[in-house]
């Protein structure tokens, strides 16, 4: 690890220009400091923000809920509105990490979490998100676990977050607060497709802090939950995985929020998927033909074939689990 | 492009007996200060720039201690390399393994991760401050009655894992316990008794 200067910011004011004059937001430090140990990260300045008073759980009018960026992963999946309102949310978080990384982490630093790509960790390998330029170390290597949508030439490495599927689905916004003062950004045009840029991950300002995620009311009642699909059984990262919305009136489904993780270089939204089941009326039927459109689009590399189906089945079954067929 | 960082983070035996002095003159500690970390280290050449360092109080095991550390330093190398408490273990440095758990206010965190700095006024538990002097704790002796371990390197972390798993109430069935306790990898493959271990404690408590 590279030595590094470390400021406590008491107020937001005081982490903003500290932020603003280059330091590094850290909260949890699950990711940073793995990361520096590895020095795939090398900040100069640590800002630690974990003071200020971004740790509340607000439910808005109409249903929605306003989660404050310092909020640790285990507080949220707690918290009894969390859990009253969005079980999606809830059970994403609890099929994450384990519980000593969920006492840790906040969901300002969970949806910020650099790529597990192991080419992107070792600094000896090639990588365009590390070092732009260097190549792509996985895209003719071991990329099992990689992406199959949303990939360019520059990148293949899913984003790791559960919870930020989630947020996904459900069309989230993230607030924030930096030196030109407060702006929000949807949810899916925070987190960045690789593309030609790879190293640019977020839609964020030099000197920009999360302080919120907020969940848009939606017309109840609502089904949600959340399936991953591992390799091991927990506390591992997912394959596939899928989170499910569903809001059903006199037997028809008049709204449907569906994404999938594990899958794509950022949260994936399955608008096809949402569109075949609008207006639809559950069944064993609907569920199939809807998620065989799953994986439109899909590019799979050499060793992740397999998600193909793997997504389509994956979305398959919760969207069974939570319309409740069967 | 540059691989090796710095020298600094590791401790040499040198070091560690350094401190481990420090700390024998000071069963005093609690007011005395301790300084660990790179810039405390005697045989530092005099030319090299100070590491940049910061202090801190905080409180292991109920005796409070200020430090001075070099801001890489973790709370697992601050258990270890400069306090003397080996008990918590570096498995994977890297939050992948759990065998570095300990309580911080009250909540399991991995130490590995978590910077010694980042820790002002907070209250640390480890595995040698879990007896009540000579008497176990419950969980301790569940441990040893179940069988919970062959080689005893994950026992610490999965002890200090469990009592989080107990104050948390994921105690309910034994799949909930598997599920809670999953942070913590035994290589030696003792996860059955594990789980009956932390079964028993939760049934005395």
């Amino acid at each position: 690890m590279y030595p590094f200067s470390y400021t406590r910011a008491s107020d937001l004011r005081t982490a903003l220009r500290a932020g603003a004059d280059g330091g590094r937001y850290v909260a949890g430090g699950t990711t940073l400091v793995d990361l520096m140990r590895e020095t795939v990260e090398r900040p100069g300045t640590l800002v630690d923000i974990s003071g200020l008073p971004l740790r509340e759980v607000t439910a808005t009018k109409g249903g929605g809920l306003r989660i404050g960026a310092l909020m640790r992963m285990a507080e949220i999946a707690a918290h009894p509105t969390v859990r009253a309102l969005y079980p999606v949310i809830s059970q994403a978080l609890e099929l994450s990490a384990s519980a000593q990384l969920r006492n840790m982490a906040t969901i300002g630093g969970n949806v910020m979490q650099r790529p597990r790509c192991t080419y992107f960790r070792d600094v000896t390998a090639a990588c365009n998100r590390r070092e732009p330029g260097t190549g792509c170390g996985a895209r003719e290597g071991f990329n099992r676990t990689h992406a199959i949508l949303g990939t360019s030439e520059q990148c293949v490495a899913t984003h790791p977050s559960d919870v930020a599927v989630a947020f996904a689905a459900l069309e989230a916004t993230v607030h924030l607060l930096g030196p030109a003062g407060e702006r929000t950004v949807a949810f899916a045009d925070f987190l960045l497709r690789p593309g030609s840029t790879p190293q640019r991950e977020q839609d964020l300002r030099p000197g920009e802090l999360i302080t919120a995620v907020e969940i848009p009311a939606q017309p109840r009642p609502l089904r949600s939950g959340y399936l991953k699909v591992r390799d091991r059984q927990s506390y591992e990262f997912a394959l596939t995985s899928a989170a499910v919305a569903l809001h059903v009136r006199a037997g028809v489904i008049r709204s449907a929020k569906v994404a999938a993780g594990g899958v794509g270089t950022v949260p994936w939204k399955l608008s096809a998927v949402e569109q075949r089941l609008i207006g639809a009326r559950p069944s064993e039927a609907l569920w199939a033909q809807a998620a065989e459109v799953a994986a439109e689009g899909a590019h799979p590399l050499a060793h992740n074939g397999f998600k193909v189906e793997l997504l389509k089945r994956t979305v398959e079954r919760q969207l069974r689990v939570v319309g409740g067929t069967r | 492009m540059s691989t090796e960082p710095p020298a600094g983070e590791s401790t040499g035996l040198t070091r560690r007996t350094f401190v481990a002095t420090t700390v024998a003159v000071g069963g005093v500690v609690a007011a005395g200060e301790l300084t660990a970390g790179a810039s405390a280290f005697a045989a530092a050449p005099a030319t090299a720039e100070p590491v940049p360092s910061t202090r801190v109080s905080v409180t292991v095991n109920g005796r409070q201690l200020t430090v001075t550390v070099d801001n890489r330093t973790s709370l697992l190398d601050l258990l270890r390399e400069h306090l003397g408490l080996t008990g918590s273990k570096k498995g994977c440095n890297a939050g992948a393994c759990g065998a570095c758990t300990v309580l911080v206010d009250g909540r399991r965190v991995n130490g590995c991760l978590t910077l010694a700095v980042r820790l002002e006024s907070a209250e640390v538990t480890t595995i040698e401050g879990v007896a009540n002097g000579d008497r176990l704790h419950p969980l301790q002796q569940a441990f040893i009655d179940r069988d919970a371990f062959q080689c005893g390197y994950c026992t610490p972390g999965q002890i200090m894992s469990g009592l989080g798993c107990l104050r948390e109430g994921h105690t309910g069935s034994a799949e909930e316990i598997r599920e809670w306790m999953s942070g913590n990898l035994c290589r030696c493959g003792c996860y059955v008794k594990i789980v009956r271990a932390v079964e028993q404690a939760a049934r005395w408590k």
